[in-house]
């Protein structure tokens, strides 16, 4: 009984992963104001990368960083549309989420031969407690990346709420207006905001590609990025909302896993449907209106007075 | 002045720069893999209009995603974000190959029934992320993405039902033949049919070799219609006044949660008209489990971007899209670059979309100085 | 040229902007003296908001110079004007409603211990001596959501203060405030001019300079049109000189002839957006051929009582009939239907749909009914002709604007054509929210015309205004409401103002 709870756990910790480091770059991006729909698209750019660089340099963390930043070169693009450009932030979202993938296979076939995946990496993400022998403790030993989303979410949190940066951001968001009377950059802000997003993004991919599964393949990144974006909603914006969303999503996951032993005689793809009939319920019941920051999704021109 | 102004305004214009721009930017990165760019061009080119059988193919494989884009416009005119197209999309194609596979009646009930089936199944879908955005509030994105998800995995489990699944492979049954609405179908497969089509050679090479079915024809007449509906009509009126001001909309006596709702029912409607055109019109003319998202709703969303929502502007723009898709694969098989390079050129297109959608505000402050009358 | 001189605050001087080939300001000149409050006057849109934008780094002139105290400088943005000691107080405040008033007034200010943590404690003190010392009552915890409108602006004062502006500029200080709250303003500004600040008051109220100011320099369509002292002018000549002409100050009409009631209310109870009671049992009754005038502040249930009369929220308790017939708790077609308009408020939110031409926008209410659409088919011919009867009955510009986006149009012409729109529905009772707001002269007289023929129609009319002076002026009856009742109604002419004021600021009347 234990077994299959820390099971239940150490899966949910492992589906979740991925999930908290897109949906606190999302969080931080539309704290700021702007909608990033293209989480999806930065993720994929970041699993190849990941994965790539893994391979290649043989360490990684090499892989890890470069991820990190190919998310946020790729992010760059959406900020200079949405802020610059001051286009529409959703169909910007959308066009990387097509491009990301589209740049990834493209790539992944050009340095591997033409294949569509990856060669696996040779060294994989460590685990918190290293090579671990206990039987009892095996599902609890983790990915660092785990721990390192972990404490990410609650540096953010700190950060946006204790600090005065964070407070410039929230400002942005909700009344840039105001925060520009007040001597703020908006550009400026926005633009490190949503870099930041692209970063955590990317390394989101990559803690996919180098420890859930050791390379990049074309459904890698399936919709994570969607679920990542559905957990921000569903967190109110809040760090801590999304991470909490995150890992009920992640637990969702692992209860399909383990529900689909055999053991109860329901169809796997039924099993499959219940993280998303849950997270419906959910919504139902708990969660109502949604409130996004006041000015997330507008371009701010300042001449609008 | 004034003229090249109001052409710079235009929405086709911009659409039209964006796909420039994509093209260009597709070049630059072929050359830069080590690709010939004007060659994969022309390769590319070739790969879409050099034949009737290839013009042929990217009309029919254009087809769901302009009725898709149509739907996703349609939503977009009443502020509302369908991302869930996709999901409609897979549940219109359960209930069409499902009624199909059931029933078996003559072609002149069959097909409007397996028809409908598709049609209701799409708008019931829809609908379930209109209700809880007009009941709850609750944000339309948010439910479909969870939809989507569900629809897929629920399409699998038909799959894997014995009075649907077709041993021996991973997906269901064709549904019956009075189902087809294929042109000439059940003509070209008769040896007399065959010998007949095979002597003129455009008909070979459409009919014969591929399934032209009356998708598109369906396609231009609903997107002609659904134009009329929203700009004709005074329910596209309403449905227009709630999708650009909710409140202004609210105070004149509009129903505005019943609007949302209909708003949905309609494009996930469409997007079910989509799935049920494609089971019936082509081959297998049933549903398989899928791994992944095959994106006819995802691309229906690109092809809605690309054409500005505007209705009308979705069968070009699906055309576009469709070319580009079919045209990739000969890319690849002849001069070897990856058929990505087709996924990139259309994301940057759809980002240039994007881009030009500041020219004109711009262009009417620099033109009259953002005067006002007084 | 032009030499700087530390007996001023500020200098400006050629100050030119345009945008595209628009002229916002042409070689405008401003000066104002240190320790001196001095008024900045102009109509709707006659360019004051873009000088003091210039002057606060908001926009950047094409041309022209600016002193502060004597030295010139060049404002590229607000912090270099905050770093001049120019402060500035936004006629549409700059707070961020979910941030507290400390959060809101230390923001781009913040002083912060290591790793950046703000030292909220260390503000705190900060503030409140700033409060003690000019007598700016604020609580520093509350959120902006849940001050008052006064509060607020005494938040935005501190803003300014917080970061030692010497040069406070004042937007429309008085718009949203009790006649209580405004000689509090008044002594407030008082003390902070014995402390040698200037101050510049942005405004179009002819009331509001000759309580509080020195000087007055007058605007007009962007450029200087003269500077006097304030003692030795009438407020006649001032209009005149903002305007350009004669103005009339009093609204022009025959006395009214009141006939049945239309619109009875009794005892009206509304819940506002955080379930608290904000309509608290009010009554009220509009006759035919009457304007009855809700005189109050902004805040007292207005906003309540006209979304309970057009069914937007529910009523809690209580009985709203037309002509008999309840409209309580239905919903807004009906009460439409029942034979009632309203023009609203906000009407870039509630009474427009930007995007949708003119000719759309004129039969928002009617688009199912004939002749706008016949069979669900909508007939855009007799909606342009419909359309053209209203642009030349109100003299909408430009006057071919029909198939234009009713977004391009000016805030006057947008409020004509909402106003043409609802008298042409034919109500019973005709409602207006605030219709004057952000209207030039001109358009002004045009809304208070079409009220009183109305009236003079037999129509009830039911105006609701947080301009006294409109409400005095242009009201047969005029009814005080304050926390969400109707305290008094009094026969236009039997009372004056300042009775008013009082009640409007919960006083009791006690004559």
């Amino acid at each position: 009984m234990l077994n299959s709870l820390m099971l239940f756990v150490g899966i949910t910790l492992m589906y979740s992963t991925p999930l908290v480091f897109a949906a606190l770059g999302g969080v931080v991006s539309e704290r700021s104001g702007v909608t990033n729909i293209g989480i999806e698209g930065m993720m994929t750019i970041g699993a190849v990368t990941g994965a790539t660089v893994g391979y290649y340099s043989g360490s990684a963390w090499a892989g890890f960083f470069a991820a990190g930043l190919a998310g946020g070169v790729i992010a760059l693009l959406h900020a200079f549309a949405s802020i610059t450009c001051k286009a529409d932030q959703t169909i910007s979202g959308i066009a990387i989420n097509l491009i990301g993938p589209g740049v990834a296979l493209f790539v992944c076939r050009l340095l591997f031969d033409g294949a569509t995946m990856s060669l696996p990496v040779p060294h994989k993400i460590p685990k918190v407690f290293g090579s671990l022998n206990s039987k009892a403790f095996q599902n609890l030993n983790v990915d660092v990346t785990v721990v390192i989303a972990f404490v990410l979410a609650v540096f953010i949190w700190f950060f946006l709420y204790k600090t005065k940066w964070g407070l410039h951001i929230r400002a942005v968001g909700e009344h840039p207006a105001a925060a520009d009377t007040m001597g703020l950059n908006v550009y400026k802000i926005r633009y490190i905001c949503v870099l930041v997003s692209g970063i955590l993004a990317g390394l989101g991919g990559a803690s996919m590609t180098l420890a859930i599964i050791p390379q990049f393949t074309p459904t890698a990144i399936s919709g994570q990025g969607f679920i990542a974006l559905a957990a921000v909603i569903f967190g109110k914006w809040t760090p801590h909302g999304a991470y909490g969303a995150c890992l009920l999503f992640g637990a969702a996951q692992a209860l399909t896993v383990t529900l689909g032993g055999g053991r109860f005689a329901v169809p796997s793809s039924i099993l499959a449907m219940l993280p998303y009939l849950i997270t419906i319920m959910i919504l139902i019941l708990f969660v109502g209106k949604s409130s996004a920051p006041k000015a997330s999704g507008q371009p701010y021109e300042k001449d609008a007075r | 002045m004034d003229k090249a102004i109001k052409i710079l305004k235009k929405p086709l214009t911009m659409t039209l720069i964006a796909v420039f721009f994509g093209f260009i930017v597709a070049g630059i990165i072929l050359a830069a893999a080590g690709y010939p760019p004007v060659h994969s061009l022309a390769v590319l080119f070739d790969g879409v209009f050099s034949s009737p059988k290839h013009i042929s193919n990217v009309i029919i494989k254009s087809t769901p995603i302009i009725l898709t884009g149509i739907g996703v416009a349609f939503a977009f005119k009443t502020g509302l974000f369908n991302i869930g197209a996709e999901g409609q999309f897979i549940m219109g194609c359960v209930a069409s190959t499902v009624v199909g596979i059931l029933f078996d009646f003559p072609p002149v009930i069959q097909i409007p029934l397996v028809v409908l089936a598709g049609v209701a199944a799409g708008a019931l879908y829809g609908g379930i992320a209109g209700f809880l955005k007009a009941k709850f509030g609750i944000h339309e994105v948010l439910t479909s993405i969870m939809l989507n998800w569900i629809a897929l995995y629920f399409s699998n489990y038909i799959c894997t039902l014995n009075r649907f699944h077709k041993p021996d492979t991973i997906g269901t049954y064709p549904i019956n033949r009075s189902g087809y609405t294929m042109i000439l179908g059940n003509y070209k497969t008769t040896e007399a049919g065959k010998a007949a089509l095979a002597q003129n050679e455009f008909l070979r090479s459409t009919v014969l070799k591929t399934d032209v079915n009356v998708g598109i024809i369906i396609a231009v007449i609903l997107a002609v219609f659904i134009w009329f509906l929203l700009y004709k009509t005074a329910k596209g009126f309403e449905l227009r006044a709630v999708g650009f001001n909710k409140s202004a909309a609210e105070f004149s006596g509009i129903y505005v949660n019943r609007n949302i709702l209909h708003s949905m029912l309609i494009s996930g409607a469409i997007c079910g008209l989509a799935a049920s055109l494609y089971i019936t019109g082509n081959s297998p003319h049933g549903i398989a489990t899928l791994a992944a998202f095959e994106n006819t709703g995802f691309n229906g969303l690109s092809v809605c971007l690309i054409a500005a929502s505007s209705p009308i502007g979705c069968i070009f723009a699906g055309l576009l899209f469709g070319g580009l898709i079919y045209g990739g694969q000969s890319l690849q098989y002849e001069v070897g670059a990856p058929s990505e390079i087709i996924n990139i050129v259309i994301g940057v297109i759809v980002f240039f979309v994007a881009l030009t959608r500041i020219i004109p505000p711009l262009v009417d402050r620099f033109s009259k100085g953002g005067k006002k009358h007084a | 040229m032009v030499t700087g001189n530390s007996d001023y605050a500020v200098q400006m001087h050629g100050i030119t902007k345009r945008f595209g080939a628009f002229y916002a300001l042409k070689d405008m000149s401003l000066d104002v003296k240190k320790g001196s409050i001095h008024s900045l006057l102009g109509e709707n849109g006659a360019g004051k908001s873009t000088l003091m934008n210039v002057l606060y780094g908001l926009y950047q002139a094409d041309e022209g110079e600016i002193f502060i105290n004597g030295k010139k400088v060049d404002i590229k943005n607000p912090n270099v004007a905050i770093a001049n000691g120019i402060g500035m107080v936004h006629q549409h405040f700059m707070l961020v409603e979910d941030f507290t008033v400390t959060q809101n007034i230390i923001l781009g200010n913040e002083t912060t211990s290591r790793a950046g943590i703000v030292d909220m404690k260390k503000a705190r003190k900060q503030i409140l001596d700033i409060v003690e010392k000019y007598g700016l009552a604020v609580d520093p915890d509350a959120k902006i959501c849940d001050i008052s409108v006064g509060m607020q602006q005494r938040v935005e004062i501190l803003k300014a203060l917080y970061r030692g502006a010497e040069l406070l500029i004042l937007d429309e200080p008085t718009a949203v405030l009790t006649p209580q709250e405004i000689e509090d303003l008044l002594s407030i500004m008082h003390n902070l001019i014995d402390d040698g600040k200037a101050i510049i008051i942005i405004t179009h109220k002819l009331k509001e300079i000759k309580a509080s100011s020195d000087t007055c320099t007058i605007i007009r369509r962007g450029e200087y049109i003269d500077t006097v002292p304030v003692e030795n002018v009438s407020g006649q000549e001032l209009a005149a000189l903002m305007v350009g002409h004669e103005v009339k100050l009093v609204v022009d009409k025959t006395p009214a002839k009141p006939g049945e009631t239309v619109l009875e209310i009794k005892d009206l109870v509304v819940k506002n957006e955080r379930k608290l009671e904000a309509v608290k049992g009010l009554n009220l009754t509009v006759r035919k051929g009457e304007i009855v005038g809700i005189a109050g502040i902004d805040g007292n249930g207005q906003k309540e009582l006209v979304e309970a009369i057009s069914s937007l929220v529910p009523a809690e308790k209580g009985s709203i009939t037309v002509c008999g017939k309840p409209i309580i708790n239905t919903n807004p077609r009906t009460v439409i239907d029942s034979g009632v308009s309203i023009i609203p408020e906000d009407r870039q939110k509630r009474g427009l749909v930007l995007d949708f031409t003119v000719n759309e926008n004129a039969v928002l209410e009617r688009c199912r009914k004939e002749p706008f659409s016949r069979k669900g088919i909508l007939n855009r011919k007799k909606m342009e002709e419909f359309t053209q009867t209203l642009i030349e009955a109100y003299d909408v510009r430009p006057d071919d604007c029909g198939s234009r986006r009713v977004g391009e149009l000016s805030g006057g012409n947008q409020q004509k054509v909402i106003i043409g729109r609802e008298v042409a529905m034919n109500p019973d009772i005709l409602i207006a929210v605030q219709p004057t707001r952000g209207l030039d002269v001109g358009a002004i007289e045009t809304v208070h015309k079409t009220l009183i023929r109305e009236r003079d129609k037999g129509k009830a009319v039911l105006l609701i205004s947080f301009e006294l002076d409109e409400v005095m002026n242009v009201s047969d009856t005029i009814a005080v409401i304050y926390d969400g009742k109707i305290q008094d109604t009094f026969r236009q002419g039997t009372v004056d103002e300042n009775t008013i004021g009082l009640l409007m600021a919960g006083g009791k009347n006690h004559g």
